[in-house]
């Protein structure tokens, strides 16, 4: 009476699948056409644009660890800023230590401080992010209250003890030769080279980002675990572990995006992690709390917006982020993606 | 006649009265116990720090919000009296132009943010607090013209409240009664007025719902009270506070920047002072400021003398550095959101509970 | 054989204690049903077992072993890996994850599709066609009585030992619940030890070979289902005991 089917696969042609939501999409794409006029010139809009793009991609990486954190386990993790902090203060030193390689006038030379000190700076926040779970998070699972005043402690404590490490003053960080400068695109745009490569980090995080979540069992267990935490363990999973790996994971990125943005703002102090928390927030509001997708959206917006604002108007750059954030809400209450059951 | 005047919110706590009672004392006699201008500073900056994280502890402790937005109008009070005084002149009228605005203003973005909040989450509202704060920090350095921007704004004080101004040409036991000792007294005994005036609002039936929703909101629109309102309200009365713990503040100094009132540190110094001191309980905030302002300027000597003795250890002596001394402070709190959540005053009263018993 | 015993059971939660000493014995390979109505304390029942909730009193055995209670609590993912499956009254389904999702997170055994067990696929497709009609589906966009098929097929995605059921019928249309029905009498052929909440007396009747009755967290009958099902004033007596006793 039944027909064997082979492989479930086979099946599922038949069926209808959903389509992907592409409007927020076309938000940025709406964003990037409505600045062209108001830029004016042409090239200077394609700076803009890529260098927009470019910051986009790098809060991106450090936002989307904080999105699965609050996503999978409700924790919303004020202190956030220290693994970025830690990964921007990283990068100086491993950048101090290989001063013959950063001078270096080949491109392949300079890569290599670049790639040590991201591998390096997600070491380290990983495993500061580890104690952090342990000691700071753990106790106030459920007790959002207390969550936000033990991470904000956490980002005081973060703060002070690198200074303690690192000195409280301003240290610069010096770009290696062959990514200084600029090449020119489509035929008078310029673009800093230093962006071009925060674009090839940031695709290659979202990529993997997007590969796990979607094409492992792993990732399926995530994306479980943000929508119903209880019904995974009654599934056989223990969803404790998957919390910290997540957490660390979270901070490694954080502290990977905070090396690039110390590069990128080309010197670090001990704020930089309560500067960019503010961005990082917005960020994962206008995205939705819980999804990666939307965060990278989110990022792309904000960067893209702050570079067109800071051109065209450069006063009211804060407010425009703001600005960004009512008008997503009032369109999308939850964020562009939302996750449901939240 | 003492229980009214607190509104029946008695320390309950000998130890703890006792401390209050030094503390308003000696904040009463500083121009006469304690001489020089460092002290006088410290003082003026502990009252309205008092002030600033009551206001906070009405939201915080007794409401059970979290906001990041509190040196916002902390800012707005400040200014608004800079910003007019720098304008007009110096004058009574300038003053009372510039609270008037200041309150103004706070009350309108307050009843915003008050409204806004029971949309969303408290986490989302803690962190939209967080960036609409920020905004206004970086708006602040912007409009140079109006704020003077990043180095900020001074401006002269009515000729009764000048240092310049001597009433008496000999000191007054022990104190140099000129417009510094006036300007003293007038913050002294408004934030005296003001802290009265919140422990009245806490303990009103007002002040009891308030707490009730911060138990267990559903319930308590459950049983028929419209969250919205009562919380929209505390919102309100807090930034009011706050935005007049700005006006004492910029009164005293002839000045204000951004860094003075908006920045992120004075945020977190009054995160806290509330949690250390006690969240929900109004003394807490008395307490708290003392110890953070105090450890603020006199810890550091006291660090100062530990740093002497470890100079030569590498990591040792920068943690004992008297730059430092935020971190040890961070420490404390993050002890006392675990173990202590009602503070040093939650500590006491618990610790008297057995004495006072039998009180009538 | 009894595979799962409760001994004087207590649950609190925060300062309701809604268990009252539960004495439970479902035996192997057989339906026991657990009855009673709203408020009774049957889906605490369940979610004690599970070690969602700790029981604060008494002992939870599984195979002779001691799961939960004073002596020893297991976690919930422990406890499950021991074989037993819970379907949650709220079915539990992950709305945004496809039906495919749904059903490989539930095989604990299979890391990707490849690897379940095609044979089992089949055979829930055969009880359960809207599987694999919307196989790539987010489950969310299911109809309430498909969500329900879903749940309880990805109880039965691999061998359990045993299934714990909480009021499947609630809310379906009544030829819903007799597919259900269907798809549990098969369920039940495959010797499989199920504990069954329902309300509906009618599917309790079909599927139930024991049966418990529960008031106010405590069982107040138990035995077989044919007698229940054979004496009208034992039913009255314990099913028409929402009156009076409580409250």
């Amino acid at each position: 009476m039944t027909t064997v089917v082979t492989t479930p696969a086979a099946a599922a042609r038949a069926i209808p699948q959903t389509r992907f939501d592409f409007l927020p999409i076309g938000l940025v794409a709406l964003l990037v056409l409505a600045a062209w006029p108001c830029v004016g010139s042409t090239s200077t809009w394609m700076t803009l644009t890529i260098a927009g793009l470019a910051m986009g991609m790098i809060i991106f990486v450090i936002a989307s660890g904080l999105t699965l954190v609050f996503g999978l386990m409700d924790v919303l993790n004020f202190g956030h800023g220290v693994f970025i902090a830690l990964g921007a203060y990283v990068a100086t030193t491993v950048f101090a230590a290989m001063t013959g390689w950063v001078g270096a006038p080949e491109l392949w030379r300079n890569l290599v401080p670049v790639f040590v000190t991201m591998i390096v700076a997600m070491l380290v926040a990983g495993a500061v992010g580890w104690a952090f779970e342990r000691v700071l998070v753990r106790p106030v699972y459920g007790q959002h209250l207390k969550q936000i005043l033990i991470t904000m402690g956490g980002l005081i404590i973060g703060q002070e003890m690198i200074k303690v490490v690192w000195g409280p003053t301003q240290i610069s960080v010096e770009m290696p030769e062959a990514l200084r400068g600029v090449v020119t695109l489509f035929g008078d745009a310029s673009v800093e080279k230093y962006r071009l490569l925060a674009m090839v980090v940031g695709a290659v995080v979202l990529a993997a980002m997007l590969y796990t979540l979607n094409q492992t069992k792993l990732g399926l267990l995530i994306r479980a675990g943000v929508q119903d935490r209880e019904m995974v363990e009654s599934l056989g999973y223990r969803i404790r572990r998957l919390f910290v790996g997540v957490f660390v994971a979270g901070s490694a990125l954080a502290g990977l995006g905070g090396a690039m943005w110390g590069l990128y703002q080309h010197s670090v102090v001990p704020q930089i992690g309560s500067q960019v928390n503010v961005l990082i927030f917005i960020v994962i509001i206008i995205g939705g709390l819980g999804s990666t997708t939307g965060c990278f959206i989110g990022a792309l917006l904000v960067g893209l917006m702050a570079n067109y604002i800071g051109f065209v108007a450069p006063k009211v750059a804060m407010f425009s982020n703001i600005g960004l954030m009512v008008a997503v809400l009032l369109w999308r209450p939850q964020g562009l993606y939302p996750v449901a059951n939240r | 006649m003492l229980n009214r005047l607190l509104s029946h919110d008695l320390p309950r706590s000998r130890l703890l009265a006792l401390l209050l009672v030094l503390i308003v004392l000696g904040l009463a006699l500083t121009p006469f116990i304690f001489p020089g201008t460092k002290a006088l500073n410290v003082a003026a900056k502990v009252i309205v720090f008092i002030v600033l994280a009551a206001s906070f502890d009405l939201l915080l402790g007794y409401t059970g919000i979290v906001s990041f937005a509190q040196t916002m109008f902390f800012g707005i009070g400040a200014y608004g009296v800079a910003i007019a005084s720098a304008t007009v002149g110096p004058t009574w009228g300038a003053l009372a132009i510039g609270v008037s605005l200041a309150l103004v203003v706070s009350l309108v973005l307050s009843l915003l943010i008050g409204l806004f909040s029971l949309r969303v989450k408290a986490i989302f509202f803690a962190m939209i607090t967080l960036a609409v704060a920020s905004a206004f920090l970086t708006l602040a350095s912007q409009l140079s013209e109006m704020t003077g921007g990043e180095d900020g704004l001074n401006f002269k004080l009515p000729e009764a409240l000048r240092p310049g101004t001597a009433y008496l040409d000999q000191p007054l036991l022990g104190a140099t009664v000129d417009g510094r000792f006036v300007t003293y007294y007038v913050l002294f005994f408004a934030a005296l007025a003001l802290v009265l005036m919140l422990l009245r609002i806490v303990n009103s039936p007002f002040g009891r719902v308030l707490q009730a929703i911060r138990e267990n909101d559903f319930r308590a629109e459950a049983i028929g009270y419209r969250t919205v309102v009562y919380r929209t309200t505390a919102s309100v009365l807090s930034a009011m506070f706050a935005t007049l713990a700005g006006v004492l503040l910029a009164v005293w100094l002839g000045y204000n920047g951004p860094d003075t009132t908006l920045s992120f540190e004075i945020m977190l110094d009054v995160l806290l002072i509330v949690v250390i001191g006690g969240m929900g309980t109004v003394y807490g905030a008395v307490i708290g400021s003392v110890l953070l302002v105090g450890a603020q300027n006199y810890l550091q000597d006291l660090m100062k003398l530990g740093a002497s003795l470890v100079r030569d250890v590498p990591v040792i002596s920068q943690l004992v550095s008297p730059d430092r001394w935020l971190l040890w402070l961070g420490i404390l709190f993050v002890i006392c959101v675990y173990h202590f959540p009602s503070g040093v005053v939650g500590r006491l009263r618990a610790r008297s509970s057995v004495d006072e018993r039998n009180t009538p | 054989m009894t595979l799962l015993t409760l001994q004087g059971v207590h649950t609190h939660i925060g300062a309701y204690h809604i268990l009252h000493g539960v004495e439970l014995s479902v035996p192997a390979g057989q339906v026991t049903m657990l009855l009673g109505r709203n408020g009774a304390g049957k889906t605490t029942a369940l979610r004690t077992i599970m070690g969602l909730w700790a029981a604060s009193k008494g002992e939870v055995r599984f195979d002779g072993q001691v799961i939960g209670g004073r002596t020893g609590q297991f976690s919930t993912p422990d406890i499950a890996r021991l074989g037993i499956a819970y379907v949650p009254e709220n079915m539990g389904i992950f709305s945004d994850l496809t039906v495919r999702e749904n059903l490989l997170l539930a095989a604990r055994q299979a890391r990707s599709l490849d690897e379940m067990d095609t044979a089992r696929l089949d055979w829930l497709f055969n009880l359960f066609p809207a599987l694999k009609k919307f196989w790539l589906y987010p489950a969310g966009k299911l109809s309430g009585g498909q969500k329900q098929m879903l749940a309880i097929a990805r109880a039965m995605v691999e061998e359990r030992r045993l299934l714990l059921i909480d009021e499947p019928s609630k809310g379906l249309a009544p030829v819903i619940v007799q597919n259900l029905v269907v798809a549990l009498r098969e369920l039940k052929s495959t010797q499989t030890t199920i504990l069954l909440v329902e309300q509906n007396f009618g599917v309790a009747k079909a599927l139930g070979d024991h049966v418990a009755v529960m008031d106010n967290g405590r069982i107040v009958h138990h035995g077989g289902m044919a007698e229940l099902a054979a004496d009208d004033a034992l039913q009255h007596q314990f099913l028409g005991v929402s009156l009076g006793a409580h409250q």
